[in-house]
Protein backbone atom coordinates (compact mmCIF):
# COMPACT_ATOMS: atom_id res chain seq x y z
CA UNK A 1 0.00 0.00 0.00
CA UNK A 2 2.61 2.22 1.04
CA UNK A 3 4.95 1.45 -2.15
CA UNK A 4 1.48 2.68 -4.38
CA UNK A 5 0.66 5.94 -2.85
CA UNK A 6 4.33 7.16 -2.83
CA UNK A 7 3.99 7.48 -6.88
CA UNK A 8 1.41 10.11 -6.46
CA UNK A 9 3.63 12.83 -3.92
CA UNK A 10 0.68 15.01 -3.14
CA UNK A 11 3.50 17.67 -2.77
CA UNK A 12 5.24 17.70 -5.65
CA UNK A 13 3.98 19.95 -8.39
CA UNK A 14 4.82 18.84 -11.85
CA UNK A 15 7.76 21.27 -13.50
CA UNK A 16 7.99 22.78 -10.37
CA UNK A 17 11.46 21.05 -9.04
CA UNK A 18 12.51 21.37 -12.69
CA UNK A 19 12.21 25.14 -12.67
CA UNK A 20 13.59 25.61 -9.12
CA UNK A 21 17.12 23.54 -10.16
CA UNK A 22 17.59 25.78 -13.49
CA UNK A 23 17.00 28.64 -11.15
CA UNK A 24 19.62 27.25 -8.74
CA UNK A 25 21.65 27.14 -11.90
CA UNK A 26 20.88 30.58 -13.38
CA UNK A 27 21.71 32.43 -9.79
CA UNK A 28 24.99 30.07 -9.17
CA UNK A 29 26.35 29.91 -12.58
CA UNK A 30 27.46 33.72 -13.29
CA UNK A 31 28.72 33.41 -9.60
CA UNK A 32 30.80 30.40 -10.01
CA UNK A 33 32.27 31.87 -13.67
CA UNK A 34 33.62 35.34 -11.35
CA UNK A 35 35.18 32.98 -8.91
CA UNK A 36 36.92 30.80 -11.36
CA UNK A 37 38.37 34.22 -13.76
CA UNK A 38 39.93 35.37 -10.68
CA UNK A 39 42.20 32.59 -10.75
CA UNK A 40 42.49 32.65 -14.30
CA UNK A 41 45.90 33.71 -15.67
CA UNK A 42 44.92 35.20 -19.01
CA UNK A 43 42.83 38.68 -18.56
CA UNK A 44 40.15 37.49 -20.99
CA UNK A 45 37.59 35.13 -20.30
CA UNK A 46 37.70 33.80 -24.22
CA UNK A 47 40.70 31.45 -22.55
CA UNK A 48 41.64 29.16 -19.42
CA UNK A 49 45.43 29.29 -18.97
CA UNK A 50 46.63 28.18 -15.68
CA UNK A 51 45.60 28.75 -12.18
CA UNK A 52 47.14 32.35 -10.93
CA UNK A 53 46.87 34.36 -7.62
CA UNK A 54 48.27 37.19 -9.91
CA UNK A 55 44.99 38.90 -9.61
CA UNK A 56 44.59 39.07 -5.98
CA UNK A 57 48.17 40.10 -5.34
CA UNK A 58 47.66 42.92 -7.79
CA UNK A 59 44.93 44.34 -6.18
CA UNK A 60 46.52 43.96 -3.00
CA UNK A 61 49.45 46.25 -3.95
CA UNK A 62 47.08 48.59 -5.51
CA UNK A 63 47.19 51.49 -3.03
CA UNK A 64 43.63 52.66 -4.56
CA UNK A 65 42.80 49.28 -3.49
CA UNK A 66 43.70 49.43 0.27
CA UNK A 67 42.94 52.57 0.81
CA UNK A 68 39.16 51.85 -0.26
CA UNK A 69 39.42 49.02 2.05
CA UNK A 70 40.61 50.82 4.84
CA UNK A 71 37.82 53.40 4.31
CA UNK A 72 35.35 50.67 3.93
CA UNK A 73 36.09 49.12 7.42
CA UNK A 74 36.36 51.99 9.03
CA UNK A 75 32.60 53.36 7.92
CA UNK A 76 31.51 49.59 8.37
CA UNK A 77 32.88 49.04 11.83
CA UNK A 78 31.63 52.29 13.16
CA UNK A 79 28.56 52.56 11.63
CA UNK A 80 27.87 48.75 12.77
CA UNK A 81 28.73 49.73 16.28
CA UNK A 82 26.82 52.60 16.47
CA UNK A 83 23.54 51.44 14.77
CA UNK A 84 23.81 48.27 16.91
CA UNK A 85 23.79 50.38 20.24
CA UNK A 86 20.82 52.54 19.55
CA UNK A 87 18.50 49.76 18.10
CA UNK A 88 19.37 47.91 21.32
CA UNK A 89 18.06 50.74 23.43
CA UNK A 90 15.48 50.98 20.81
CA UNK A 91 14.44 47.22 20.97
CA UNK A 92 14.48 47.55 24.84
CA UNK A 93 12.16 50.35 24.32
CA UNK A 94 10.01 48.58 21.92
CA UNK A 95 9.47 45.33 23.32
CA UNK A 96 8.55 43.44 26.37
CA UNK A 97 6.15 46.36 28.23
CA UNK A 98 2.68 47.49 27.28
CA UNK A 99 1.43 49.06 24.02
CA UNK A 100 2.11 52.89 24.15
CA UNK A 101 0.67 55.99 22.35
CA UNK A 102 3.33 56.44 19.71
CA UNK A 103 4.43 53.60 18.91
CA UNK A 104 3.63 52.84 15.59
CA UNK A 105 5.00 55.81 14.59
CA UNK A 106 8.55 54.62 15.97
CA UNK A 107 8.30 51.37 14.17
CA UNK A 108 7.35 53.59 10.83
CA UNK A 109 10.66 55.65 11.42
CA UNK A 110 12.83 53.19 12.78
CA UNK A 111 11.94 50.97 9.48
CA UNK A 112 11.77 54.15 7.51
CA UNK A 113 15.10 53.43 5.38
CA UNK A 114 13.63 50.16 4.44
CA UNK A 115 10.67 51.56 2.80
CA UNK A 116 12.34 55.05 1.01
CA UNK A 117 14.22 53.88 -2.22
CA UNK A 118 17.61 54.54 -1.57
CA UNK A 119 18.67 56.81 -4.18
CA UNK A 120 16.13 59.10 -2.74
CA UNK A 121 17.80 59.00 0.89
CA UNK A 122 20.97 59.46 -1.46
CA UNK A 123 20.10 62.74 -2.73
CA UNK A 124 18.81 63.83 -0.05
CA UNK A 125 21.66 63.15 2.14
CA UNK A 126 24.32 64.73 -0.77
CA UNK A 127 22.21 67.84 -0.68
CA UNK A 128 22.20 68.42 3.03
CA UNK A 129 26.16 66.78 3.33
CA UNK A 130 26.93 69.61 0.58
CA UNK A 131 25.55 72.17 2.76
CA UNK A 132 27.25 71.43 5.63
CA UNK A 133 30.35 70.70 4.00
CA UNK A 134 30.18 74.37 2.69
CA UNK A 135 29.17 75.67 5.91
CA UNK A 136 31.95 73.83 8.00
CA UNK A 137 34.56 72.87 6.23
CA UNK A 138 34.60 69.24 7.44
CA UNK A 139 34.87 66.96 4.37
CA UNK A 140 35.59 63.58 6.44
CA UNK A 141 34.30 60.10 6.79
CA UNK A 142 32.22 61.25 9.89
CA UNK A 143 29.12 61.74 6.81
CA UNK A 144 29.85 58.50 5.71
CA UNK A 145 29.21 57.06 8.89
CA UNK A 146 26.53 59.01 10.32
CA UNK A 147 24.77 58.02 6.97
CA UNK A 148 25.44 54.50 7.06
CA UNK A 149 24.60 54.38 10.87
CA UNK A 150 20.97 55.44 10.20
CA UNK A 151 20.33 52.96 7.55
CA UNK A 152 21.66 50.06 9.39
CA UNK A 153 19.39 50.53 11.85
CA UNK A 154 16.56 48.32 10.76
CA UNK A 155 19.07 45.82 9.68
CA UNK A 156 20.49 45.59 13.59
CA UNK A 157 16.67 46.20 15.05
CA UNK A 158 14.96 43.13 13.63
CA UNK A 159 17.39 40.14 14.96
CA UNK A 160 17.55 41.91 18.80
CA UNK A 161 14.04 43.01 18.87
CA UNK A 162 13.55 38.99 17.77
CA UNK A 163 15.89 37.73 20.31
CA UNK A 164 14.49 39.93 23.27
CA UNK A 165 10.93 38.94 22.25
CA UNK A 166 12.16 35.37 23.04
CA UNK A 167 13.27 36.18 26.75
CA UNK A 168 10.78 36.47 29.12
CA UNK A 169 11.01 38.40 32.31
CA UNK A 170 11.53 35.95 34.87
CA UNK A 171 14.92 36.00 35.13
CA UNK A 172 15.41 39.78 35.15
CA UNK A 173 12.38 39.76 37.71
CA UNK A 174 14.29 37.58 40.19
CA UNK A 175 17.47 39.49 39.78
CA UNK A 176 15.12 42.40 41.06
CA UNK A 177 13.91 40.51 43.95
CA UNK A 178 16.99 40.09 44.46
CA UNK A 179 17.42 43.90 45.05
CA UNK A 180 19.43 43.88 42.15
CA UNK A 181 19.81 47.47 40.89
CA UNK A 182 18.57 48.64 37.69
CA UNK A 183 21.92 48.85 36.32
CA UNK A 184 22.80 45.82 37.37
CA UNK A 185 19.84 43.97 36.25
CA UNK A 186 20.41 45.26 32.87
CA UNK A 187 24.64 44.77 33.10
CA UNK A 188 24.15 41.23 34.56
CA UNK A 189 21.47 39.61 32.96
CA UNK A 190 19.76 41.27 30.56
CA UNK A 191 22.97 42.23 28.26
CA UNK A 192 24.24 38.51 28.18
CA UNK A 193 21.02 36.90 27.40
CA UNK A 194 20.57 39.61 24.79
CA UNK A 195 24.57 39.44 23.52
CA UNK A 196 24.15 36.95 20.46
CA UNK A 197 21.29 38.94 18.79
CA UNK A 198 23.17 42.27 19.26
CA UNK A 199 26.30 39.82 17.60
CA UNK A 200 23.93 38.86 15.29
CA UNK A 201 22.56 42.37 14.49
CA UNK A 202 25.50 43.92 14.55
CA UNK A 203 27.02 41.70 11.58
CA UNK A 204 23.86 42.36 9.67
CA UNK A 205 24.31 46.13 9.95
CA UNK A 206 28.21 45.21 8.80
CA UNK A 207 27.21 43.58 5.74
CA UNK A 208 24.60 46.03 4.82
CA UNK A 209 27.07 49.10 5.28
CA UNK A 210 30.32 47.20 3.74
CA UNK A 211 27.66 46.76 0.77
CA UNK A 212 26.43 49.84 0.16
CA UNK A 213 27.18 51.72 -3.27
CA UNK A 214 24.26 54.51 -3.55
CA UNK A 215 24.66 56.77 -0.83
CA UNK A 216 28.32 56.46 -0.42
CA UNK A 217 28.38 57.40 -4.27
CA UNK A 218 26.55 60.45 -3.87
CA UNK A 219 27.77 61.76 -0.42
CA UNK A 220 31.54 60.76 -0.47
CA UNK A 221 34.10 63.16 -0.58
CA UNK A 222 36.83 63.67 -3.60
CA UNK A 223 39.54 60.36 -3.00
CA UNK A 224 37.10 59.12 -0.06
CA UNK A 225 35.98 55.70 -2.24
CA UNK A 226 34.92 52.89 -0.08
CA UNK A 227 35.72 49.43 -1.77
CA UNK A 228 32.25 48.99 -3.62
CA UNK A 229 32.17 52.68 -5.17
CA UNK A 230 36.12 51.74 -6.21
CA UNK A 231 34.60 48.80 -7.94
CA UNK A 232 31.76 50.74 -9.60
CA UNK A 233 34.56 53.06 -10.83
CA UNK A 234 36.80 50.59 -12.40
CA UNK A 235 33.68 49.21 -14.02
CA UNK A 236 33.01 52.65 -15.99
CA UNK A 237 36.48 51.71 -17.42
CA UNK A 238 37.58 48.61 -18.72
CA UNK A 239 36.46 45.31 -17.17
CA UNK A 240 40.27 43.91 -15.57
CA UNK A 241 40.26 40.78 -13.54
CA UNK A 242 41.51 42.52 -10.57
CA UNK A 243 37.65 43.90 -10.23
CA UNK A 244 36.90 39.57 -10.26
CA UNK A 245 39.34 39.30 -7.71
CA UNK A 246 38.06 42.28 -5.80
CA UNK A 247 34.35 40.61 -6.16
CA UNK A 248 35.37 36.67 -4.89
CA UNK A 249 36.97 38.28 -1.76
CA UNK A 250 34.23 40.27 -0.83
CA UNK A 251 31.67 37.45 -1.57
CA UNK A 252 33.91 34.86 0.82
CA UNK A 253 33.56 37.74 3.61
CA UNK A 254 29.99 37.72 3.21
CA UNK A 255 29.60 33.96 2.86
CA UNK A 256 31.84 33.61 6.16
CA UNK A 257 29.78 36.20 8.60
CA UNK A 258 26.69 34.82 7.45
CA UNK A 259 27.87 31.30 8.30
CA UNK A 260 28.67 33.04 11.47
CA UNK A 261 25.15 34.74 11.38
CA UNK A 262 23.31 31.31 11.26
CA UNK A 263 25.44 29.52 13.91
CA UNK A 264 24.30 32.12 16.37
CA UNK A 265 20.73 32.95 15.75
CA UNK A 266 19.90 29.31 15.24
CA UNK A 267 17.50 27.65 18.27
CA UNK A 268 19.05 25.74 20.14
CA UNK A 269 16.83 22.45 20.15
CA UNK B 1 -7.53 53.18 48.67
CA UNK B 2 -8.69 51.81 45.42
CA UNK B 3 -7.88 55.73 43.94
CA UNK B 4 -4.98 55.44 45.59
CA UNK B 5 -4.27 52.49 43.87
CA UNK B 6 -4.98 53.62 40.47
CA UNK B 7 -3.65 56.73 40.87
CA UNK B 8 0.01 54.56 41.62
CA UNK B 9 -0.59 52.57 38.92
CA UNK B 10 -0.95 55.24 36.36
CA UNK B 11 2.09 57.14 37.30
CA UNK B 12 4.01 53.51 37.01
CA UNK B 13 2.72 53.33 33.42
CA UNK B 14 3.29 56.99 32.76
CA UNK B 15 6.91 56.55 34.26
CA UNK B 16 7.21 53.36 31.82
CA UNK B 17 6.34 54.96 28.82
CA UNK B 18 8.48 57.95 29.41
CA UNK B 19 11.53 55.58 30.03
CA UNK B 20 10.18 53.58 26.71
CA UNK B 21 10.83 56.93 25.17
CA UNK B 22 13.89 57.52 25.94
CA UNK B 23 15.10 54.02 25.38
CA UNK B 24 14.30 54.42 21.90
CA UNK B 25 15.56 58.53 21.27
CA UNK B 26 18.98 58.15 20.47
CA UNK B 27 17.76 55.94 17.56
CA UNK B 28 15.02 58.35 16.40
CA UNK B 29 17.65 61.33 16.90
CA UNK B 30 19.70 59.54 14.69
CA UNK B 31 17.17 59.05 11.87
CA UNK B 32 16.33 62.44 11.94
CA UNK B 33 19.46 63.96 11.39
CA UNK B 34 20.45 60.65 8.74
CA UNK B 35 17.42 59.61 6.92
CA UNK B 36 14.19 61.77 7.48
CA UNK B 37 15.22 65.27 8.04
CA UNK B 38 17.21 65.03 4.80
CA UNK B 39 13.85 63.89 3.03
CA UNK B 40 12.09 67.71 4.15
CA UNK B 41 15.10 69.50 2.74
CA UNK B 42 14.68 67.70 -0.47
CA UNK B 43 11.07 69.04 -0.72
CA UNK B 44 12.28 72.94 -0.06
CA UNK B 45 15.07 72.07 -2.84
CA UNK B 46 12.45 70.81 -5.11
CA UNK B 47 11.05 74.36 -5.15
CA UNK B 48 14.25 76.72 -5.73
CA UNK B 49 16.65 78.11 -8.62
CA UNK B 50 18.86 75.89 -10.11
CA UNK B 51 22.32 77.11 -10.00
CA UNK B 52 24.72 77.38 -12.84
CA UNK B 53 27.44 75.23 -11.72
CA UNK B 54 25.09 73.09 -9.67
CA UNK B 55 23.79 73.53 -6.36
CA UNK B 56 20.57 75.84 -6.12
CA UNK B 57 20.14 79.97 -5.67
CA UNK B 58 18.15 80.79 -2.87
CA UNK B 59 15.25 81.89 -5.14
CA UNK B 60 11.39 80.39 -4.81
CA UNK B 61 10.43 78.53 -8.54
CA UNK B 62 8.26 75.92 -9.79
CA UNK B 63 10.21 75.46 -12.69
CA UNK B 64 11.48 71.86 -11.50
CA UNK B 65 8.13 70.92 -10.95
CA UNK B 66 7.20 71.93 -14.86
CA UNK B 67 10.32 69.98 -16.13
CA UNK B 68 9.55 66.66 -14.59
CA UNK B 69 6.86 66.22 -17.59
CA UNK B 70 6.89 69.26 -19.86
CA UNK B 71 9.38 70.92 -21.53
CA UNK B 72 9.59 74.50 -22.64
CA UNK B 73 9.88 75.34 -26.81
CA UNK B 74 13.43 77.71 -26.53
CA UNK B 75 12.02 79.40 -29.76
CA UNK B 76 8.04 80.38 -28.46
CA UNK B 77 8.00 79.59 -25.17
CA UNK B 78 5.38 77.27 -25.35
CA UNK B 79 4.81 73.86 -23.18
CA UNK B 80 4.75 70.65 -24.97
CA UNK B 81 5.45 67.10 -23.13
CA UNK B 82 8.86 65.82 -22.60
CA UNK B 83 9.07 62.61 -24.38
CA UNK B 84 12.49 62.08 -22.88
CA UNK B 85 11.13 62.07 -19.31
CA UNK B 86 7.78 60.00 -20.37
CA UNK B 87 10.01 57.30 -21.70
CA UNK B 88 12.19 57.15 -18.80
CA UNK B 89 9.30 56.69 -16.71
CA UNK B 90 7.67 54.44 -18.93
CA UNK B 91 11.21 52.09 -18.99
CA UNK B 92 11.34 52.39 -15.07
CA UNK B 93 7.64 51.87 -14.25
CA UNK B 94 7.05 48.54 -17.37
CA UNK B 95 10.35 47.08 -16.43
CA UNK B 96 10.06 47.11 -12.66
CA UNK B 97 6.39 45.40 -13.34
CA UNK B 98 7.80 42.71 -15.70
CA UNK B 99 10.95 42.06 -13.30
CA UNK B 100 8.05 41.34 -10.91
CA UNK B 101 6.32 39.51 -12.53
CA UNK B 102 9.23 37.52 -14.18
CA UNK B 103 11.01 36.61 -10.69
CA UNK B 104 7.83 35.25 -9.15
CA UNK B 105 7.09 32.94 -12.16
CA UNK B 106 10.72 31.59 -11.57
CA UNK B 107 10.44 32.54 -7.56
CA UNK B 108 7.32 30.44 -7.00
CA UNK B 109 8.31 26.94 -7.99
CA UNK B 110 11.69 27.84 -6.03
CA UNK B 111 9.96 28.45 -3.04
CA UNK B 112 7.61 25.82 -3.44
CA UNK B 113 10.66 23.35 -3.91
CA UNK B 114 12.50 24.07 -0.78
CA UNK B 115 9.55 24.73 1.17
CA UNK B 116 8.18 20.84 0.54
CA UNK B 117 12.03 19.60 0.70
CA UNK B 118 12.59 16.87 4.26
CA UNK B 119 13.33 19.58 7.00
CA UNK B 120 16.80 18.59 7.20
CA UNK B 121 17.59 19.08 3.44
CA UNK B 122 15.83 22.52 3.92
CA UNK B 123 18.55 24.57 5.18
CA UNK B 124 20.46 23.78 2.90
CA UNK B 125 18.76 25.04 -0.34
CA UNK B 126 17.25 28.61 2.25
CA UNK B 127 21.08 28.58 2.30
CA UNK B 128 21.63 28.73 -1.01
CA UNK B 129 19.33 31.76 -1.60
CA UNK B 130 20.31 33.18 1.02
CA UNK B 131 24.07 33.50 -0.16
CA UNK B 132 23.27 35.29 -3.38
CA UNK B 133 20.42 37.40 -1.21
CA UNK B 134 23.63 39.14 0.84
CA UNK B 135 25.92 38.92 -1.73
CA UNK B 136 26.65 42.96 -3.30
CA UNK B 137 24.43 43.99 -5.48
CA UNK B 138 27.06 45.59 -7.15
CA UNK B 139 29.10 41.91 -7.87
CA UNK B 140 25.99 40.15 -8.87
CA UNK B 141 25.40 42.69 -11.36
CA UNK B 142 29.08 42.43 -12.33
CA UNK B 143 28.69 38.78 -12.91
CA UNK B 144 25.89 38.39 -14.30
CA UNK B 145 27.62 41.49 -17.27
CA UNK B 146 30.59 39.02 -17.31
CA UNK B 147 28.06 36.48 -18.85
CA UNK B 148 25.95 38.86 -21.42
CA UNK B 149 28.97 41.14 -22.46
CA UNK B 150 30.47 41.33 -25.98
CA UNK B 151 33.79 39.11 -24.67
CA UNK B 152 31.40 37.58 -22.08
CA UNK B 153 31.12 33.80 -21.35
CA UNK B 154 28.25 33.41 -23.23
CA UNK B 155 29.33 35.05 -27.09
CA UNK B 156 32.59 32.88 -26.09
CA UNK B 157 30.71 29.99 -25.54
CA UNK B 158 28.01 30.62 -28.89
CA UNK B 159 31.28 31.96 -31.02
CA UNK B 160 33.22 28.38 -30.58
CA UNK B 161 30.66 26.18 -30.80
CA UNK B 162 29.55 28.28 -34.26
CA UNK B 163 26.25 29.32 -33.45
CA UNK B 164 27.04 32.64 -34.35
CA UNK B 165 29.94 34.27 -36.34
CA UNK B 166 30.15 37.92 -34.66
CA UNK B 167 29.46 38.41 -31.15
CA UNK B 168 26.01 38.97 -29.63
CA UNK B 169 25.21 42.95 -28.72
CA UNK B 170 23.46 41.92 -25.42
CA UNK B 171 24.29 44.60 -23.08
CA UNK B 172 22.83 48.43 -23.28
CA UNK B 173 19.87 46.08 -24.57
CA UNK B 174 16.42 46.66 -23.16
CA UNK B 175 16.70 42.53 -22.87
CA UNK B 176 20.13 42.76 -20.97
CA UNK B 177 18.91 45.39 -18.92
CA UNK B 178 15.54 42.77 -17.74
CA UNK B 179 17.36 39.51 -17.60
CA UNK B 180 19.89 41.63 -15.30
CA UNK B 181 17.42 43.08 -13.27
CA UNK B 182 15.59 39.53 -12.65
CA UNK B 183 18.68 37.98 -12.01
CA UNK B 184 19.44 40.56 -9.00
CA UNK B 185 15.92 40.98 -7.25
CA UNK B 186 15.16 36.87 -7.49
CA UNK B 187 16.03 36.66 -4.03
CA UNK B 188 13.95 39.18 -2.56
CA UNK B 189 11.07 37.51 -4.08
CA UNK B 190 11.68 34.07 -3.07
CA UNK B 191 12.39 34.56 0.49
CA UNK B 192 9.00 36.29 1.63
CA UNK B 193 7.43 33.13 -0.62
CA UNK B 194 9.33 30.97 1.13
CA UNK B 195 8.18 32.35 4.59
CA UNK B 196 4.58 31.88 3.79
CA UNK B 197 4.97 28.66 2.15
CA UNK B 198 6.63 27.03 4.62
CA UNK B 199 3.68 27.18 7.02
CA UNK B 200 1.55 25.90 4.79
CA UNK B 201 0.16 22.39 5.87
CA UNK B 202 0.29 20.07 3.21
CA UNK B 203 -2.71 17.69 4.19
CA UNK B 204 -4.72 20.81 2.65
CA UNK B 205 -3.28 19.64 -0.87
CA UNK B 206 -4.56 15.65 0.33
CA UNK B 207 -8.10 17.29 1.11
CA UNK B 208 -8.06 18.73 -2.32
CA UNK B 209 -7.13 15.67 -3.97
CA UNK B 210 -9.37 13.31 -1.83
CA UNK B 211 -12.55 15.70 -3.13
CA UNK B 212 -11.42 15.00 -6.98
CA UNK B 213 -9.56 18.26 -7.53
CA UNK B 214 -6.93 18.29 -10.54
CA UNK B 215 -3.70 19.56 -10.41
CA UNK B 216 -4.60 23.15 -11.28
CA UNK B 217 -7.47 23.12 -9.50
CA UNK B 218 -4.93 22.34 -6.51
CA UNK B 219 -2.50 25.27 -6.98
CA UNK B 220 -5.22 27.92 -8.15
CA UNK B 221 -7.49 27.36 -5.65
CA UNK B 222 -5.66 26.12 -2.65
CA UNK B 223 -2.06 26.90 -3.26
CA UNK B 224 -2.02 30.60 -4.59
CA UNK B 225 -4.51 31.82 -2.61
CA UNK B 226 -3.09 30.41 0.85
CA UNK B 227 0.26 31.75 -0.47
CA UNK B 228 -1.09 35.58 -1.28
CA UNK B 229 0.84 37.34 2.00
CA UNK B 230 3.79 35.99 0.51
CA UNK B 231 3.21 36.63 -3.10
CA UNK B 232 2.21 40.35 -2.19
CA UNK B 233 5.06 40.92 0.25
CA UNK B 234 7.42 39.44 -2.63
CA UNK B 235 6.24 41.76 -5.22
CA UNK B 236 6.61 44.97 -2.93
CA UNK B 237 10.16 43.89 -2.34
CA UNK B 238 10.92 43.86 -6.10
CA UNK B 239 9.10 46.42 -7.52
CA UNK B 240 10.16 48.70 -4.84
CA UNK B 241 14.06 48.56 -5.06
CA UNK B 242 13.94 47.94 -8.92
CA UNK B 243 11.84 51.44 -9.68
CA UNK B 244 14.85 53.77 -7.64
CA UNK B 245 17.40 51.02 -9.45
CA UNK B 246 20.60 52.54 -10.05
CA UNK B 247 23.39 50.17 -10.34
CA UNK B 248 22.30 47.21 -12.03
CA UNK B 249 20.49 49.90 -14.94
CA UNK B 250 24.02 51.91 -14.90
CA UNK B 251 26.01 49.24 -15.76
CA UNK B 252 23.83 47.14 -18.14
CA UNK B 253 22.23 49.88 -19.40
CA UNK B 254 25.20 52.44 -19.67
CA UNK B 255 23.94 55.70 -20.43
CA UNK B 256 21.27 55.25 -23.18
CA UNK B 257 19.05 53.03 -21.13
CA UNK B 258 18.86 55.37 -18.37
CA UNK B 259 15.83 54.64 -15.29
CA UNK B 260 14.58 57.16 -12.73
CA UNK B 261 17.24 56.31 -10.44
CA UNK B 262 20.15 57.16 -13.30
CA UNK B 263 17.92 60.13 -14.34
CA UNK B 264 17.93 61.58 -11.10
CA UNK B 265 21.70 61.70 -10.36
CA UNK B 266 22.10 62.68 -13.61
CA UNK B 267 20.28 66.33 -12.23
CA UNK B 268 22.74 66.25 -9.82
CA UNK B 269 26.29 65.62 -12.14
CA UNK B 270 25.92 66.54 -15.47
CA UNK B 271 22.49 68.18 -15.37
CA UNK B 272 23.24 70.63 -12.96
CA UNK B 273 19.78 70.78 -12.04
CA UNK B 274 19.44 69.92 -8.50
CA UNK B 275 16.08 71.19 -8.01
CA UNK B 276 14.79 68.83 -10.80
CA UNK B 277 16.80 66.48 -9.37
CA UNK B 278 14.77 66.91 -5.95
CA UNK B 279 11.29 66.63 -7.60
CA UNK B 280 11.86 63.76 -9.30
CA UNK B 281 13.24 61.89 -6.10
CA UNK B 282 10.17 63.34 -4.52
CA UNK B 283 7.94 61.79 -7.74
CA UNK B 284 9.54 58.37 -6.66
CA UNK B 285 9.26 58.68 -3.67
CA UNK B 286 5.28 59.45 -3.80
CA UNK B 287 4.83 56.33 -6.47
CA UNK B 288 6.83 54.04 -4.19
CA UNK B 289 4.40 55.23 -1.38
CA UNK B 290 1.29 54.46 -2.97
CA UNK B 291 2.56 50.89 -3.87
CA UNK B 292 3.47 50.60 -0.08
CA UNK B 293 0.18 51.89 0.78
CA UNK B 294 -1.65 49.58 -1.52
CA UNK B 295 0.27 46.84 0.09
CA UNK B 296 -0.91 47.45 3.43
CA UNK B 297 -4.36 48.05 2.51
CA UNK B 298 -4.50 44.45 0.23
CA UNK B 299 -3.01 43.02 3.37
CA UNK B 300 -5.69 44.23 5.91
CA UNK B 301 -8.38 43.42 3.29
CA UNK B 302 -7.54 39.75 2.73
CA UNK B 303 -7.45 39.87 6.65
CA UNK B 304 -10.93 40.99 6.78
CA UNK B 305 -11.97 38.46 4.04
CA UNK B 306 -10.84 35.86 5.91
CA UNK B 307 -12.96 36.82 9.43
Amino acid sequence: MNSRTSHFRTADIPGFSSVAMLVFAALYAPIIVLVIYSFNASPSVAEWSGFTLDWYVKAAQNDQVVNATINSLIVATSAAVIATAVATLAALGTTRRARYRGITAIYAAINQPLMVPEVVTAVALLVVTAALKKATGYTGLGYLILAHAAFCIPFAYLPIRARLEGMDLSLETAAADLYASDWQVFRHVTLPLLAPGMLAGGMLAFVTSFDDVVITEFIKSPGQDTLPTYMLGQLRRAMTPDVNAISTALMAVTIVLLFLFFLITRKKS
Amino acid sequence: MGMAARTSEQTLARKNTRRAWALVSPALALLAVAAIGPLAVVIVYSFLTAGEYGGVVWQFSTDAWVKVLLERDIFDDSLSFADAHLTIFWRSISLSLVTTVLTFLAGFPTAWFIATRPAAQRAFWLFLITIPFWTNLLVRTFAINQVIRNEGVMNTVLLWAGVIETPLQMTYTQGALLVGMVYVYLPLMVLPLFAALERFDLRLLEAGYDLYASRWQVLTRIILPISRPGIIAGSILVFVPCLGAYVTPRILGGGKLMMLGNFIELQFGQGRNWPLGAALSIVLLVIVTIALLVYVRTISGGDKARE
